[in-house]
């Protein structure tokens, strides 16, 4: 581990956790992460103006707690970073304008980054050394996406990403279907330990062959969950009970399998022997089980974040800063503004 | 000395003084640009007005009424301007600003501040004319109504101001004269006068 590079604080708002981290380099020094999750929970998914409010709300306590947990002042940061997309518009924009302002009132650098690019920067916190290519899954409830990362700060492309709902969002819909509460993949997780993954057969999306050609690499869950649904209402108009273990572990099982074929045949396309694992449903036990069978079988080496680095956090925006000033960049101009849409490939805004 | 920020409707910056009056006040009128322009605003303010950070006492923000997005940047800047400055915030609310400039500008009398609430919607506030010391006083608002329900109100008798911007210089100075004169400052919450889009389902609909 190294105790130098540069000391960055990293604000992160794209969804519904509002996160402060502060890295000295590649070690972590503070994550702290203020959630809304709780004030979506009543309508099943997160409200994007609820995250924004909270947000507003969350970030100076944030700040001072991140200090305090790093030991540090505000005057000894080297810079601030910044979340500039993807995310929820409205919710970036407050980490933007905040990130802008802190960077003002202290005369430091400001380094706008990509969310996705975070997620696969958060690996630089590990201790070890991080080797590229890679091959980076980043799978939650707001974005499921296959990238190769040639190199951190200057060479990511998008190999595929879901074509209608996130992972994340599948798993909440699902559980919601299942009578269980929001967010849905922890649920799903717990229900499904004692269910059989072999029971229901569930589609796997953009797997035909026929699919091959444009959508290799993409994703679809859509379809998965209303093939749940079906087998929900037809067991239930049958007068069945619903065998919710089984479903939920079936479910599970579709959506983990999917997820691994695609990201180890990009391993193998690519010739790239590793595979990082980011976004909040690395949560998921199966998909971490799943995803350690495959890779040793096929010979990569997995590198999955501890958790609180895979959800989304400040920490990893901080971390992908230090490593932009410590290959040189410039700082950003002020003048970006939140893109709900940034491309993977504007790693730096 | 305040640095002063509104985004209640575009996006305006100042640094004004008690003394001095306004020094710089720099503005963006488009209502979908908050985010981009923010930084560059506050620091061009900074710049043209050759004032240092330490010299300012805090940081003045406008809470609203604004429409959600664009009213949250100018916050979200003035409270982490301020952290980062060791500076406290004061908080006024946006249409009183509109207000103050009205009486500053040697007018007396009722007063209707009407802003764009978006949606077929208006934020607005009356005045019932400003105190010994130039401070606006509310009669009634901030709140929120159709153009239509606005003119059942009976507020034919107050002159009407309908606000394109909000001036954060006269933001700055109003907070000036409410600190001057111990008078209170708005409250910590963003002023949106408007519940979060939600639909709230009914539960999972059939798929078959
Ligand atoms: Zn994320």
């Amino acid at each position: 581990m190294s105790a130098s590079g540069p000391l960055v604080l990293g604000i992160e708002t794209s969804c519904d956790e509002t996160g402060v981290g502060i890295v000295r380099g590649t070690t972590l020094l503070a994550n702290v992460i203020a959630s809304s999750m709780d004030e979506h929970a009543r309508y099943g998914g997160v409200v994007p103006e609820i995250a924004a409010r909270a947000h507003l709300e969350a970030l100076t306590p944030a700040l001072t707690a991140a200090l305090a947990e790093a030991k540090v002042s505000l005057h000894d940061l080297d810079a601030i970073a910044v979340t500039s997309g993807p995310g929820l518009s409205g919710a970036l924009m407050v980490g933007v304008a905040a990130a802008k302002a802190l960077a003002l009132s202290l005369g430091k650098p400001l380094y706008a980054v990509n969310h996705l690019v975070g997620h696969v920067g958060a690996d630089v916190l590990s201790g070890e050394d991080v080797e590229y290519p890679t091959i980076a899954l980043l799978v939650s409830g707001g974005h499921t996406s296959l990238l190769l990362v040639r190199d951190l700060v200057s060479d990511v492309e998008l190999l595929g990403e879901t074509i209608d709902d996130a992972a994340g969002e599948a798993f909440d819909k699902v559980a919601r279907l299942l009578g269980l509460p929001y967010p849905g993949g922890p649920q799903i997780d717990r229900v499904a330990a004692t269910g059989d993954p072999a029971a229901i057969r569930f589609p796997r999306g953009l797997s035909q062959p026929k699919d091959m050609d444009r959508h290799r690499y993409d994703f679809s869950f859509s379809g998965l969950k209303t093939a749940v649904a079906r087998w929900v209402e037809r067991a239930r108009d049958a007068g069945e009970e619903v065998p919710i273990a089984d479903v939920a572990a079936s479910f599970r099982e579709a959506v983990t399998d999917v997820l691994l074929t695609k990201a180890v045949a990009a391993c193998r396309d690519r010739g790239v022997p590793r595979l990082l694992l980011g976004g909040g449903v690395v949560a998921n036990a199966r998909v971490r089980e799943v995803a350690a069978e495959r890779c040793a079988a096929a010979g990569i080496e997995l590198r999955i974040p501890p958790l609180s680095l895979c959800t989304d956090n400040g920490a990893m925006i901080a971390a992908l800063g230090a490593q932009l000033i410590e290959s040189g960049h410039a700082p950003s101009d002020l003048s970006f503004g939140a893109d709900s849409t940034l491309p993977v490939t504007v790693i730096q805004a | 000395m305040l640095l002063a920020i509104d985004t209640s409707a575009g996006s305006s910056v100042a640094i004004v003084d008690r003394d001095r009056g306004t020094i710089v006040e720099l503005g963006e009128a488009d209502t979908r640009r908050h985010a981009e322009v923010i930084g560059t605003l506050i620091a061009l303010a900074l710049a043209e007005s050759g004032v240092s950070i330490p010299e300012l006492s805090g940081v003045a923000v406008g809470m609203g009424p604004g429409p959600f997005t664009g009213l949250r940047v100018g916050i979200a800047a003035a409270q982490a301007f301020a952290f980062g400055a060791g500076k406290p915030v004061v908080r006024v609310v946006s249409h009183d600003a509109v207000a103050w400039g009205h009486y500053a500008a040697g007018n007396t009398g009722p007063l209707l501040v009407v802003t764009d609430a978006r949606r077929r919607e208006v934020y607005w506030s009356t005045y019932s004319g400003a105190d010994e010391f130039g401070l606006p006083e509310r009669s009634r608002g901030p709140a929120i109504e159709s153009p239509a329900g606005l003119e059942t109100l009976g507020l034919d008798g107050h002159a009407r101001i309908d606000a394109a911007e909000v001036s954060a210089a006269s933001a700055g100075l109003l907070a000036e004269g409410l600190f001057q004169h111990r008078r209170a400052f708005a409250g910590p919450e963003a002023l949106y006068l408007r519940a979060p889009d939600v639909t709230v389902s009914a539960g999972p609909k059939r798929v078959s």
